[in-house]
C-alpha cells in the first residue's frame, strides 16, 4: 500500500529503545554488560515515568543526555557520516557539525524513545579477546507477529571507556545512511551549507514538538 | 457527517491528484547522479506521488485504526497475516538451503493456525520458534544475484530490480491475494495494508525528523536492508578504518571503483550487489 519502505523505517526507531547510559559506568565495564545495564535502565525510567508516557519529550531528551550520550563519541560518528568530506573542514566546522548531528541524533532518539510499547530485549553474548578495541554488541529486540529486530552497536576502546561509534537497526548503519545525505548537501551546498540545513532541521524539529504538545 | 466525510474524501483525492501531477512535472526534471540509482528523476517522481497518497488517504486510515482498535486486536490481526506469510518464507528458506529453517517455519505454521487459533497468537515464537524475514527477492540475491538498479513503484514502493522479479512471484502465489471470493480478499487486502502502516505510524514519524533528504535517507536504508536480509543479519562487517575514508565520488562512478577498490571478498560484494558501491572493501 504506501512505501513499503516505512517498513524499515519503524526498526530504525527501535534502536532508540536499546538505549545507553550507565549509571556508574565504570571504565572496566564491558561493552556488552555496559548496553545491557543501559538499555535496561533507561527502559525501566520509562516505564515508570508517567510523564514520558504522556508524551513529554523534554523529559525524554533529559534523560537521554543524562543516561545514553555519555557513551557516544559524537565526533567520530560525524566523522564517519562526513567520509571524505571530514578531513576538508575546519575545526570551527567540525565542532559545529559534531554539535547539529548530535542534536538531530538526540532528538531522533527521543521521538524513538516515547514509541517504547513494552518490547522484550534480548541481549547476546560477546567473545571479547583482550586485544579487542572494536566490537559490535548485539541486542535484539522481540515482537509479536515479526521477526526479532537486531540492534548493533559498534564500539570502540577510548581512554574514558567503550564508546558507540555507529548503530546498525535491523541491518541499516546510521552512519552509512547519513554518508550519502550528507554528501549529496556538501556536493550542492559545500560544508558551510550542509551546517545551515542541519541548523534549519533542528530548528525546525523543536518547532514542530511545540506544536504537539499543545 | 456523511457529507463531511465525502467532502473531506474528495478533497484528499484531489491533493492526491495534485500529488501525482506536480511529482511528474518536478520529478522528472532532476538526473540521477548515485550509480545505484539511474532513474533518480523517475523514482523521485514516483516516491512523491506515494507520500502524496500516503498523506491523503494510508497515514489517516491507518491512524484511525490505532486509535480505534485496542492493542490486543491489532497484534490479532498482525500475527493472522503474519502467520500466512509463514508458509512461503519456509518455501524460500528451502529454496535457499536452509531445511532446518524451513522445517521451523513450517512447525510455526502449523502450531500456530491450530494452538494459535488461526494465526491469532504466535504461539511459536514462545516456545523457541523465532519467525523468518525471507522473501524470493532475498533467495536470488542468495543465489547470486546482485541488486540491479534501484526502482521505486507507485504504491508498493522502494524495490530494485532483482527485488521485482522476486515480488511478481510473492505477489502472484500470495495466498491472500489468491483468496476468493473476491470481496472477502479485497477486505483481506485492505485490512493488511491499514496494519501493516499502523506498524509504521511511529517510524514514519521519526524518520521525517532524521532525514535531510527523505528520499535518499530511505533508499540507502532499503539498501542497506536488504543486504542485510540476504545475509540474514549477519552481512560481512565492515572495517571501521575503511568507512568513511573512501571517496564518496566512487559511488557515483561505477567504472573507476572496480579494480580500484581491490576487495578482498569478490563474491560477498557480488551478491551484495549495488551495496558494493557504497562500500568497496569488506572483510568477513
Amino acid at each position: 500500500m504506501l512505501n513499503s519502505l516505512l517498513r524499515l523505517a519503524r526498526h530504525f526507531l527501535l534502536f532508540a529503545l536499546a538505549g545507553w547510559a550507565g549509571a556508574a559506568a565504570a571504565q572496566e565495564v564491558l561493552p556488552d554488560v555496559l548496553v545491557k545495564n543501559v538499555t535496561l535502565e533507561v527502559i525501566d525510567i520509562i516505564r515508570k515515568d508517567k510523564d514520558i508516557q504522556a508524551g513529554d519529550q523534554k523529559k525524554v531528551i533529559d534523560l537521554i543526555e543524562l543516561k545514553v550520550l555519555p557513551h557516544f563519541n559524537f565526533t567520530s560518528m560525524t566523522g564517519l557520516a562526513l567520509g571524505a568530506n571530514w578531513p576538508k573542514t575546519t575545526v570551527e566546522q567540525k565542532k559545529q557539525l559534531t554539535q547539529e548531528f548530535r542534536t538531530l541524533l538526540v532528538r531522533t532518539y527521543a521521538s524513538a524513545l516515547s514509541a517504547y510499547r513494552d518490547q522484550k530485549f534480548d541481549f547476546l553474548p560477546l567473545r571479547l579477546k583482550p586485544t579487542d578495541t572494536d566490537v559490535n554488541v548485539q541486542v535484539r529486540v522481540v515482537q509479536s507477529g515479526a521477526q526479532p529486530v537486531s540492534i548493533d552497536y559498534s564500539m570502540e576502546k577510548t581512554a574514558a571507556g567503550w564508546k558507540v561509534y555507529d548503530v546498525i537497526v535491523a541491518g541499516v548503519s546510521l552512519v552509512a545512511n547519513y554518508r550519502t545525505d550528507f554528501a549529496n548537501q556538501v556536493r550542492e551546498a559545500g560544508i558551510d551549507g550542509l551546517i545551515k540545513i542541519l541548523v534549519a532541521k533542528n530548528s525546525s524539529n523543536a518547532s514542530s514538538a511545540r506544536v504537539e504538545k499543545k | 457527517m456523511a457529507n463531511a466525510a465525502t467532502g473531506g474524501f474528495i478533497a484528499r483525492a484531489r491533493l492526491l491528484l495534485a500529488a501525482l501531477v506536480f511529482a511528474l512535472a518536478s520529478g522528472c526534471a532532476t538526473n540521477g547522479t548515485d550509480a545505484r540509482d539511474p532513474i533518480e528523476g523517475f523514482n523521485r517522481a514516483m516516491y512523491g506521488f506515494n507520500e502524496g497518497f500516503d498523506e491523503a488517504i494510508g497515514k489517516p486510515v491507518a491512524t484511525a485504526y490505532r486509535d480505534v482498535l485496542p492493542s490486543f486486536v491489532r497484534t490479532g490481526v498482525r500475527n493472522f497475516f503474519a502467520n500466512i506469510d509463514d508458509l512461503f518464507i519456509g518455501v524460500n528458506n528451502l529454496l535457499q538451503g536452509k531445511p532446518i529453517d524451513a522445517v521451523s517455519d513450517i512447525a510455526r505454521l502449523a502450531v500456530n493456525t491450530t494452538i494459535g487459533i488461526l494465526g491469532l497468537i504466535d504461539v511459536g515464537s514462545h516456545i523457541g520458534l523465532e519467525k523468518h524475514n525471507e522473501d524470493f527477492g532475498q533467495t536470488f540475491g542468495r543465489w547470486g544475484a546482485s541488486d540491479g538498479p534501484y526502482i521505486v513503484w507507485p504504491m508498493f514502493g522502494s524495490s530494485t530490480v532483482r527485488d521485482s522479479m522476486g515480488s511478481v512471484l510473492d505477489v502472484s502465489l500470495d495466498p491472500v491475494r489468491n483468496h476468493r471470493p473476491v470481496n472477502v480478499r479485497n477486505v483481506m487486502l485492505l485490512t493488511r495494508a491499514t496494519s501493516k502502516r499502523a506498524d509504521l505510524l511511529d517510524a514514519s514519524r521519526v524518520l521525517e525528523e532524521a532525514a535531510l533528504d527523505k528520499y535518499v535517507f530511505q533508499r540507502d536504508a532499503y539498501l542497506q536492508r536488504r543486504r542485510s536480509l540476504i545475509y540474514d543479519g549477519n552481512p560481512p562487517r565492515e572495517e571501521r578504518s575503511l568507512r568513511g575514508e573512501r571517496e564518496p565520488q566512487a559511488e557515483f562512478a561505477p567504472a573507476e571503483r572496480s579494480e580500484a577498490a581491490n576487495d578482498p571478498v569478490p563474491t560477498a560484494t557480488a551478491i551484495a550487489g549495488a551495496d558494493d558501491a557504497e562500500q568497496p572493501a569488506q572483510t568477513r
